[in-house]
C-alpha cells in the first residue's frame, strides 16, 4: 500500500528553490488541494514575477506567466474566458502587495471567482533580498541596511486586514507553514480557497507567512524560529473574512 | 444588419465589427476620444451568449485581462487613446513575448503627456517602433474611413491569429467620431488551430505554457530570431496601401488616416491647377509598404508626407526611397489637422523642386 506519494498536480521537475525555503511545501499543498478536488484537468495557473516565476515548470496544469503584479488581471481574463476552469495565481509579497496592489485590490473588490496564493516572506527574494512592502519595522535588508525605518519608508502592508474591508472578497485567511500543525491548517485553508471557486463563491486569498533563509541570512531552522518570533506576532494567523460563514451566522 | 449599409460613428462601427468578427471579450478603461467603444461594448456584450465586457481598474489591468483571454485562444480586444496606450506598453511587450494574438485599438489624441483630446497621429513611432521593451513588432493598420474601421477589424483579427501577434488599429479622434454609411458584412471568418491555447489539460495532454521568460540567452536569442523570420514573411506578404492618381504623378503625397482624406481634396485641387500629384496611402504602417514608395521614387521627383504629428512617418518614406528624392513634411500637431490649403501649398513647393 502506498502511504505517501507526490501529488499528481506536481510535475517531476526538480524545484529550483533554496534549501529551507518554504515555497516547496506551499507548492505541494496547492497541488494536493487540486488533487483532492479532482480539478487538475480544468485548472489553469498564473505564475507571477519573483522566486516563484518558474512555477509553470512545477504545476502539472496549463500555466501562463504574468508580468510583475499583473497575475490577478491575467487570471481575470483566463477565468472570464471560461468560467468552468479553475484559475489560481501564485504570487509573492513584492508582486502582490507593492507593484500589483491595484490588481489585488480590484480583483478582490470585483469578487473575481479566482484563488490567490500569496506567499509573504517579508523580502524580495529573487532580486537578492531587498525591502518588501511586508518587511517588518527594523528588519535589515539590502535596501534597508540600517533596518526598516518606519519614519521614512512607512509601515508594512497587512493584506488580509486590508482586503477584509472589501465587500467583494469572499474568503481571506492567513496561515503559516513553519510547523506540522500550521502546515495542516494551511492545507485546509488552501483547499477551501479552491473549493470556494468550484462552488462559485468568489475571491479567495490565502496569505502564507513564509521564510527566506537565504536573504534573511539565517539557517533554515533558525529562519523558522525567526518567523514564529517576529512574523506571526505582526501578521497574526487566522480567518480575516469568510463571507459565507458570516451569512450562516 | 448584414448586406445593408447603416450610418454609424467610427468607434461604434469598429466595436460592432469586432463583435461580428467573433470577439466576445472586451476589456477597457474610459479615455477620450475612444470611450464610445467601451460604451458600445457595455451595451452589446451582455446580450451575447458568453459575451464579456469588463471595465478594468486601469489600462494596465485591461491589457493584462486581454493577455488572460488571449492565452485561452479566444478573440479579445481592448481600446484606448494615446496616454492609455503608453500604460498598455508593458502588456504589448508581453503579448509579443508570449506570441499571443490580440487586437488593440489606439484612437490617437495629441501628446506628449496628457496632451489634448483632439485628433493626432503622433503615436506612429510608438506603434511601428517602440510599443514596449524588447525586440518586437505589431501589425499596425490605419483606417481612413468608417468602412475601413470595420474591414480592418476583421482583417486585423485574422492577421493576429494567423501570425500569433498583436494587431493595432491606429485610428484617431476624427475616425472615431465621424459618421459614415458602412456595410458590416465581411464574409466568413477563417478559423485557426490553436494547439497552444490554455484550455485545461483535461488530464489528456501535457500542460500548455504561455510564457515570455527565457533565462538562457541562447534560447532567448533563438526565440527572437524565429520571431523575426515571421516578421520578415509579414513584410514580404502583408503590406497594404492604396494609390490615388499616381499614374502620371510627379509629386507623391504620403498620408494615412484623416491626413489622407484631407490630402485627397488637395490633390484634386492641385490637379485643377495642372500639377501632376498623386498619393500612396499606407494602410499597413507596419509592415510599411516600402516597395510601393521605392518604385514611386523611380517616377516622381519629390514626396510630401502629410501628418498630424511633428513628422514620424516621414522617416519611413526616406528609408523606403533611400533618400533618392526629397521628402517634404506637411504637418500640424497637438490636435490640429492640416487644411486643404496647407497641403496644397506644400504640393506647389514640392512641384518646384
Amino acid at each position: 500500500m502506498i502511504v505517501f506519494e507526490k501529488p499528481k498536480a506536481l510535475t517531476d521537475a526538480v524545484l529550483h528553490y533554496c534549501p529551507g525555503c518554504t515555497h516547496g511545501i506551499i507548492h505541494r499543498l496547492v497541488a494536493e488541494a487540486i488533487d483532492d478536488l479532482g480539478i487538475q484537468g480544468r485548472t489553469i495557473g498564473v505564475a507571477s514575477v519573483g522566486c516563484s516565476v518558474m512555477a509553470y515548470n512545477y504545476f502539472d496544469v496549463d500555466m501562463v506567466q504574468a508580468a510583475h503584479g499583473r497575475a490577478p488581471a491575467v487570471a481575470t481574463g483566463v477565468k472570464r474566458s471560461d468560467p468552468n476552469n479553475i484559475v489560481f495565481t501564485y504570487q509573492g509579497d513584492g508582486d502582490l502587495a507593492a507593484i500589483g496592489t491595484a490588481e489585488t485590490v480590484h480583483s478582490a473588490a470585483r469578487g473575481e471567482n479566482i484563488t490567490v496564493i500569496f506567499v509573504n516572506n517579508a523580502i524580495y527574494g529573487m532580486t537578492g533580498g531587498q525591502m518588501a512592502p511586508t518587511t517588518l519595522p527594523g528588519q535589515v535588508t539590502q535596501t534597508s541596511p540600517y533596518g526598516r525605518d518606519v519614519k521614512t519608508v512607512g509601515y508594512p502592508v497587512k493584506i488580509c486586514e486590508m482586503l477584509s474591508q472589501l465587500d467583494g472578497a469572499a474568503y481571506l485567511e492567513r496561515v503559516a507553514v513553519n510547523n506540522v500543525k500550521n502546515i495542516k491548517n494551511a492545507k485546509k485553508a488552501i483547499k477551501k480557497a479552491f473549493q470556494n471557486q468550484v462552488e462559485g463563491k468568489g475571491f479567495s486569498l490565502i496569505e502564507v507567512v513564509s521564510t527566506c533563509p537565504t536573504n534573511w541570512g539565517l539557517p533554515p531552522v533558525k529562519a523558522l524560529e525567526w518567523l514564529e518570533e517576529n512574523m506571526i506576532p505582526y501578521y497574526p494567523l487566522g480567518v480575516y473574512k469568510d463571507k459565507y460563514a458570516e451569512e450562516v451566522k | 444588419m448584414s448586406h445593408e449599409k447603416v450610418l454609424m460613428k467610427g468607434n461604434e462601427a469598429l466595436a460592432e465589427a469586432a463583435i461580428m468578427a467573433g470577439c466576445h471579450h472586451y476589456f477597457g478603461y474610459p479615455i477620450t476620444p475612444q470611450t464610445e467603444v467601451a460604451a458600445y461594448m457595455s451595451k452589446r456584450m451582455p446580450k451575447i451568449d458568453g459575451g464579456v465586457f469588463l471595465q478594468a481598474e486601469s489600462e494596465i489591468a485591461a491589457i493584462n485581462m486581454v493577455i488572460g483571454v488571449a492565452s485561452t485562444g479566444k478573440r479579445v480586444m481592448t481600446s484606448s487613446s494615446s496616454p492609455g496606450i503608453s500604460l498598455k506598453s508593458e502588456g504589448l511587450s508581453y503579448l509579443a513575448g508570449c506570441d499571443l494574438p490580440a487586437l488593440v485599438v489606439n484612437v490617437q489624441r495629441g501628446g506628449p503627456g496628457l496632451g489634448g483630446i483632439q485628433p493626432s497621429q503622433s503615436d506612429y513611432f510608438h506603434a511601428t517602433r517602440g510599443a514596449g521593451h524588447g525586440d518586437f513588432h505589431m501589425i499596425v493598420l490605419a483606417p481612413d474611413s468608417v468602412q475601413e474601421m470595420v474591414s480592418l477589424v476583421f482583417h486585423g483579427f485574422d492577421l493576429a491569429e494567423k501570425y500569433r501577434m498583436t494587431t493595432m488599429i491606429l485610428s484617431d479622434g476624427t475616425m472615431g467620431q465621424m459618421m459614415e454609411p458602412v456595410s458590416l458584412d465581411m464574409g466568413e471568418i477563417k478559423q485557426y488551430d490553436k494547439p497552444w491555447a490554455l484550455t485545461g489539460t483535461k488530464c489528456e495532454r501535457k500542460p500548455n505554457i504561455v510564457n515570455s521568460l527565457y533565462l538562457q540567452p541562447e534560447e532567448l536569442e533563438k526565440r527572437n530570431f524565429e520571431r523575426y523570420e515571421k516578421y520578415k514573411l509579414i513584410e514580404e506578404t502583408e503590406p497594404m496601401f492604396e494609390e490615388y492618381k499616381m499614374e502620371d504623378a510627379e509629386v507623391c503625397i504620403a498620408a494615412f488616416g484623416v491626413a489622407a482624406r484631407v490630402s485627397q481634396n488637395a490633390i484634386d485641387e492641385a490637379r485643377k491647377q495642372g500639377i501632376k500629384v498623386g498619393m500612396i496611402r499606407p494602410i499597413t504602417l507596419w509592415p510599411f509598404p516600402k516597395k510601393a514608395f521605392a518604385s514611386a521614387a523611380e517616377k516622381v521627383k519629390s514626396f510630401v508626407s502629410v501628418e498630424l504629428s511633428m513628422g514620424q512617418m516621414v522617416e519611413d518614406i526616406e528609408l523606403s526611397v533611400r533618400c533618392k528624392r526629397p521628402v517634404l513634411l506637411c504637418n500640424r500637431a497637438g490636435g490640429m489637422i492640416p487644411t486643404t490649403q496647407n497641403v496644397l501649398d506644400k504640393i506647389i513647393e514640392a512641384s518646384k523642386l
